[in-house]
């Protein structure tokens, strides 16, 4: 090889650790998954509650601490269609993910569906989470390994339009 | 020049918070503003500085506004700098007319991840970044140039070290603190020779938040604004092998563009993270041994990266605010060895 024959690409690994501060209200929240519970967190009684909950309500910036248990059901608010593979995800392509407005939660939950097909994912519709069994249940989001349909009536748009 | 003040500051340091970014600065922006008493739908522009790359979490600037209020909707902006830096763009903001009023506000979390090891990723990535040359290893080779070019000792450095954090006993945001003997300091071994781990910043996790408003509107909000005089930043060369490690030629020219040099100084803020640091600032902005050095403690008893360069300007103002002084100069940096420097001027009323 020439001296002046230009390289075309080093290879520099980088790899840096952290530990997570997941502060007080995504504590609540990762505490109520190794429960078999979805917890969010609001301002105060009557106030939206939101979940994943991240410390402050974005509309007032209060402080969101307070602990509130929200359903394990709740309504697709909108979904897309995954065709890219990723070795990071263990579903068959393609698969569905899904924002998920929880029964008395004020904001989507983002997680994956299943068990129901392509051409019947819509907005609207009633899904559950599927939690891993008892002796799986940890501490982070994939203690629900995913949500599927449940045979409730749709939920009318104009009732989720703020979340779509 | 339009005259711009600072008219409130407030400030968090903690060795390490199990609070969230979101959590440690709410409670500081509310404080600023409440101080303040500018409502905050009024507050014309909103600034911030941060980098995610000290908790690892992407886009951590962004959920940093949930604790700040941007609803109804507000002008915000963000470098990924010191905050000090977001304070010069607010500045300008005024200059330019196009506010009356800004919300300045930083926050630093080191305590997630190894920050030594995180700064290494500043410098070049293709011919630097591989051998890892943390933060502290990189300062070491500065001290050893400055020690030898300045004809100092050891002794020199630690004795910085004691007096910063015998005047962080004042401090009750300080995190490294107390007396200390030289001696004894001395007889410590060595982080990376020359120096040792009292020569070396003590990290926090912090936020620091300022409201600053224009004449008029900061006379009316102020008992006693505290104008900013001059403020001005450069920037050296990143490669350490480029410049003279052991001088600050961007912090002495910002100096005099600040105007620094024009009036006495009672006391200085200098962003020091590390021992010899403040000597070549010292150096570098001419304050002579008559002028008090970070009364605060300053970055190296409390170091919340991105957040202390803008939290020695508050200091800065809190001490002029309360009439401990009338002229000061405050100073943050960037950057490994002093590569990127802001020198503001700050007057009271």
């Amino acid at each position: 090889m020439s001296a002046r024959a230009p390289f075309k690409a080093i290879t520099t690994p980088v790899r840096l650790e952290y530990d997570f501060t997941a502060g007080q209200a995504a504590t609540l929240f990762l505490r109520g998954l190794e429960k078999k519970k979805i917890i969010g967190a609001s301002t105060g009684p009557g106030q939206p509650v939101l979940v994943p909950p991240r410390g402050a309500d974005p509309r007032t910036s209060e402080l969101a601490q307070e602990a509130v248990e929200v359903s394990d059901k709740g309504t697709v608010v909108t979904y897309s269609v995954i065709r890219v593979p990723s070795e990071n995800i263990k579903f068959d392509l393609p698969y569905v993910c899904v924002n998920v407005l929880l029964d008395g939660a004020a904001i989507g939950f983002f997680h994956v569906l299943q068990n129901c097909p392509l051409d019947k994912v819509r907005i609207g519709m009633r899904v559950r989470a599927k939690w891993v069994s008892d002796d799986k249940l940890a501490p982070t989001v994939a203690s629900i390994e995913y949500f599927e349909p449940i045979d409730e009536p749709d939920v009318p748009y104009e009732k989720i339009k703020e979340n779509t | 020049m339009r005259d711009v003040g600072i008219v409130s500051f407030a400030q968090s340091n903690a060795a390490r918070e199990l609070r969230n970014e979101v959590e440690i600065l709410l409670p500081v922006v509310k404080e600023a503003v409440k101080q303040s008493g500018l409502p905050r739908t009024e507050i014309d522009f909103t600034c911030s500085g941060s980098s995610d790359f000290l908790q690892g979490q992407p886009f951590a600037f962004v959920m940093a506004l949930d604790g700040v209020g941007a609803w109804p909707p507000i002008k915000e902006s963000h470098v990924e700098m010191d905050g000090a830096w977001a304070l010069y763009e607010a500045w300008v903001k005024i200059q330019a007319g196009e506010a009356e009023s800004a919300l300045i506000y930083s926050f630093g979390k080191t305590s997630p991840g190894d920050l030594a090891e995180v700064l290494a990723l500043q410098l070049d990535p293709y011919c630097a970044t591989q051998l890892w040359p943390d933060a502290d290893s990189v300062a070491g080779i500065q001290a050893r140039l400055y020690l030898s070019r300045a004809r100092k000792s050891e002794r020199d450095l630690a004795e910085v070290a004691v007096r910063s954090r015998r005047d962080a006993l004042d401090n009750p945001h300080a995190v490294a603190k107390g007396n200390f003997d030289a001696e004894k300091l001395l007889a410590e071994p060595y982080r990376t020779s020359p120096l040792r781990d009292h020569d070396c910043p003590t990290n926090s996790d912090g936020a620091t938040a300022l409201v600053i408003a224009a004449g008029d509107l900061a006379r009316k909000l102020a008992k006693r604004p505290v104008w900013i005089r001059g403020i001005d930043h450069r920037i050296d060369p990143p490669a350490l092998g480029v410049r003279d490690l052991t001088r600050a030629p961007s912090a002495e020219l910002a100096a005099k563009k600040a105007g620094v040099g024009r009036d006495r100084i009672d006391f200085a803020e200098l962003d020091a993270p590390y021992t010899h640091q403040e000597l070549i600032l010292r150096e570098a902005l001419g304050l002579g041994t008559d002028v008090r050095i970070n009364p605060s403690g300053g970055s190296l008893c409390t170091r919340a990266l991105f957040s202390c360069g803008l939290n020695r300007i508050g200091d800065a103002f809190a001490r002029i605010a309360c009439g401990e002084g009338d002229r000061a100069v405050a100073h943050a940096t960037q950057g490994h060895c002093l590569q990127q420097n802001l020198v503001c001027v700050l007057e009271g009323e």
